[in-house]
């Protein structure tokens, strides 16, 4: 036999190797398909058409179980690590005008004498993601929310860059620096939770994660808290929650304890 | 016929070098994540060092020992001098590069993205583009491999090409043709987000182009080992290849089967349908096929070696066995983690068997024992072989050569079984850190601490390889002879084309990979609204 002969049907190692592979295929493909999605006495399909097409991955356009309406608002914001990347001088001028009517909770220089977050030197996609929440409503605060509702989008942006521009002040809690808590640079690995510092600053930072040195520990707190019972509920995809709900209560005292307690120079820089 | 040594010594010595490097790598891993360690406090280091060994491992040493050893085998198996020798070496300083520009960035903690890319997370573009030439250097081995044969086929046509050749060029094809699929990946989807021209990436898809490169790589690991199982083996111990068909068919076999069976490792993706999955769950039990015709024509092969030096008796045979010749030790040893190793590999295979075991360190364990396990001891065994035909002088430590495969052995074993037993108490892959003192994985200390304990022994066998091949550059002159491969117990006079050219084979694997493929990447592709936002390494 020739080069030639050998996609030919009279060569037997074509016929067979082909007509083998085939028959595998079509096998499995039947089983795959049609027999198996029927083997599933919980699964109800129009017909066969359908269960090929389930079992092909076809997206389904009409799902049989109705979703609940959501109740409560989710957070809508998109961040990248390019949010609000390169701002300009007009920006931050025109974000500290606006900013004056934050200073009354926040301080004049964005670091806040009373239990209110210090916004000073904060990632400038953190502040663009709250103020989002709190205007869309995913996130509610009966202060804040008022606040932020009649902002637009230019205005949000404004002041995110204007804090994230503000040099990073001490704090006005002072207490003498503790030493790392387990939670925060180990975190707990068997109950899910990663170090808070792989994504608050210390170890690493991850988009739309603040950094928390030098918080007000009452303030982290409460957050924690309120993420723990979901009463918070901005976070995407459950990352805070999901974190919080694992932690103990002694965990949530000592990471607050401990950041609140920390200068922000020890903060990675940005960019 | 070995002429174009220094090409060949150059493959090898960057393949050893490399592994040395990454080697270390993975013994620290090993302990820094072991009870013994003390604990970094920063686990990104730790995916720094993983990713550098991973990529290593993964990408680098393998593709180099393949290339090395198939220049070899042009040369010695076709007797024919190296068609495209500066082609060759092109390809060899692609591979330099790429590799150089891929570490650095992994060094600076801007990739630390771990060798299976893992999208959305997105590392430096250089890190990437430096696998890219990695794999183009590859390719031009591919090449090069195929223009060989023709060359030689001109010259003697209608001769049965030899073994070691057709297996060969078998598995520059399988590469050349899985390796698309990570191309793809990286050039269509994961390329453009790293240089900045977009900020989306579709991850499902991502995964799906992996899985078409990533199970049929592990056959292009394992091709230089089963070459050696057919081609090397009885010769080195004085027998003869059972079956040059079987043989034949066994590689033909990889070609058509290891392709469309990548989405096992996508089991527990929801972006593939389930039928899908199905169809690769049962092509996935296929590819045993030609492992077990393996090991049944190896074990006749080597009966037929102790028949001629004397055993008889049922098993009384194995005693006539050549122990003390290294080639012999390194088959038993990879024999026995290759059974070991494929009985775990059954598990991973079965949908519901997989869910208790996926991303777990049971994972780790299985392809360290299969990869790091069976088919580098014959890496080594090919490099012992060669390094007399290639340095033109005498390997004199023959008994350090025992010690060191020896050591790799029970270093693997020690190593690789508490892995899977940690894994199989549910202990996850890839993690930087574990809390032993914490009561729920305390049990798991020990375990963990002899499979830290095995990654040292390892690392000593790995030294020692490195100090016999490089003692052996200057031991002193000796003339080994013309290589040569096994000869089949009935040297074929001629083959019938099929078994003889790859055409056929490569046509089917082609096709198999439109079926299994074709529509769940259409599907994906197509859809609307299945990327998402990037995550970039080391963003603020
Ligand atoms: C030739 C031998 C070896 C090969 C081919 C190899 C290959 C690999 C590959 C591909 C990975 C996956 C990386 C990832 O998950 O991204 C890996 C992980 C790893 N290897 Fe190796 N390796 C080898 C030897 C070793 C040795 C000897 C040790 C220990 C001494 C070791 C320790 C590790 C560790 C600790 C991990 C990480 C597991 C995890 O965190 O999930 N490797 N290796
Ligand atoms: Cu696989």
């Amino acid at each position: 036999m020739s080069r030639r002969d050998l996609f030919t049907i009279s060569n037997s190692h074509f016929r067979i190797g082909v007509g083998i592979t085939a028959a595998i295929l079509i096998v499995t493909a039947v089983a795959g398909f049609i027999v198996l999605p029927f083997a599933q006495p919980w699964v109800q399909f129009a017909g066969v058409w359908d269960a090929i097409c389930s079992a092909a991955g076809v997206p389904q356009r009409t799902a049989n179980v109705t979703v609940p309406e959501q109740a409560k608002r989710l957070s809508e914001v998109v961040l990248t690590s390019n949010t609000l990347s390169r701002p300009s001088q007009e920006a931050i001028g025109r974000g500290a005008t606006l900013a004056q009517r934050c200073a009354i909770c926040h301080g004049p220089t964005g670091v806040s004498r009373a239990d209110s977050p210090n916004l000073a030197g904060q990632y400038a996609a953190v502040i663009y993601k709250q103020l989002h929440d709190f205007r869309s409503g995913a996130r509610t605060n009966a202060v804040m929310s008022p606040f932020a509702v009649n902002l637009t989008d230019q205005e949000i942006a404004d002041l995110s860059n204007y804090y994230a521009y503000l040099p990073r002040l001490p704090a006005y809690h002072p207490t003498p620096q503790l030493p790392k808590p387990n939670i925060v640079i180990y975190g707990a690995p068997m109950r899910g939770i990663a170090p808070c510092g792989s994504c608050h600053g210390s170890l690493d930072n991850k988009t739309g994660s603040p950094w928390l040195e030098g918080q007000s520990e009452a303030y982290m707190k409460a957050q924690l808290q309120a993420f723990a019972t979901s009463e918070r509920r901005n976070d995407i995809s459950q990352q805070m929650r999901n974190i919080a709900r694992a932690m103990t209560p002694q965990e949530i005292e000592a990471a607050a304890a401990y950041y609140a307690s920390q200068p922000p120079d020890v903060v990675k820089a940005v960019d | 016929m070995l002429v174009n040594r220094k090409l060949i010594l150059a493959h090898f010595w960057l393949a050893f070098a490399v592994f040395g490097i990454a080697l270390t790598l993975g013994a620290w891993q090993m302990f820094i994540r072991s009870p013994i360690g003390t604990w970094l406090s920063n686990p990104e280091l730790y995916y720094r060092s993983l990713t550098a060994h991973g990529t290593v491992m993964g990408y680098v040493f393998p593709t180099l020992v393949a290339m090395g050893f198939g220049y070899a085998i042009s040369e010695t198996a076709l007797q024919q001098r190296l068609v495209g020798v500066r082609w060759a070496w092109t390809g060899f300083w692609l591979i330099v590069i790429g590799s150089i520009m891929a570490v650095i960035p992994i060094a600076l903690g801007r990739a630390s993205v771990l060798y299976t890319f893992y999208p959305p997370l997105i590392g430096n573009v250089f890190y990437y583009l430096g696998v890219v030439l990695v794999v183009v250097g590859s390719w031009i081995w591919v090449a090069l491999m195929s223009v060989n044969l023709r060359v030689w086929r001109k010259a003697n046509p209608g001769a049965p090409v030899p073994l070691a050749m057709f297996a060969n060029v078998a598995g520059s094809y399988l590469w050349a043709w899985t390796a698309v699929g990570a191309a793809l990946e990286l050039l269509l989807q994961i390329i453009p987000v790293a240089a900045g021209l977009k900020n989306t990436i579709d991850a499902g898809l991502a995964r799906i182009f992996f899985s078409w490169t990533l199970h049929a790589i592990v056959y292009f690991w394992l091709m230089p080992t089963y070459i050696a199982y057919y081609t090397i083996v009885p010769r080195a111990i004085g027998g003869r290849v059972y079956s040059d068909s079987m043989a034949r068919i066994s590689f033909i076999l990889f070609l058509v089967v290891a392709m469309p069976i990548g989405m096992h490792h996508t089991f527990a993706d929801p972006q593939v349908g389930a039928g899908f999955k199905f169809i690769h769950s049962a092509f996935t039990a296929l590819v045993a096929l030609p492992t077990l015709l393996t090991v049944f024509t190896i074990c006749a092969s080597v009966e037929i070696a102790a028949r001629l030096r004397g055993g008889r008796g049922m098993f009384g045979w194995i005693r006539a066995l050549p122990w003390d010749n290294p080639m012999m030790l390194a088959l038993a040893f990879s024999f026995v983690m290759l059974g070991f190793g494929g009985a775990g590999g059954l598990i991973n295979m079965s949908y519901q068997l997989d869910a208790s075991i996926h991303n777990t360190q049971w994972i780790t364990g299985h392809f360290h024992l299969i990869f790091g396990g069976a088919i580098v001891i014959m890496y080594f065994a090919i490099a012992y072989d060669l390094w007399p035909h290639l340095t033109g002088r005498e390997l004199m430590d023959i008994r350090l050569i025992r010690t060191q495969l020896w050591l790799w052995f029970i270093g693997m074993i020690v190593t690789t079984f508490p892995w899977h037993w940690v894994g199989i108490l549910g202990m996850p892959r890839r993690m930087a850190y574990f809390d032993f003192a914490d009561p729920a994985i305390a049990p798991q200390a020990l375990s963990v601490t002899f499979s830290a304990i095995g990654g040292f022994v390892l690392l000593a066998s790995g030294i020692m390889f490195i100090v016999i091949l490089a003692r052996g550059m200057r031991a002193p002159l000796a003339d080994a002879g013309p290589y040569r491969f096994a000869l089949a117990v009935h040297e074929p006079k001629t083959v019938p084309v099929a078994l003889n050219t790859h055409a056929l084979w490569v046509a089917l694997m082609i096709g198999l990979t439109l079926t299994n493929y074709g529509y769940p990447i259409l599907n994906l592709a197509l859809s609307s609204g299945t990327s998402v936002p990037a995550v970039y390494v080391g963003a603020q």
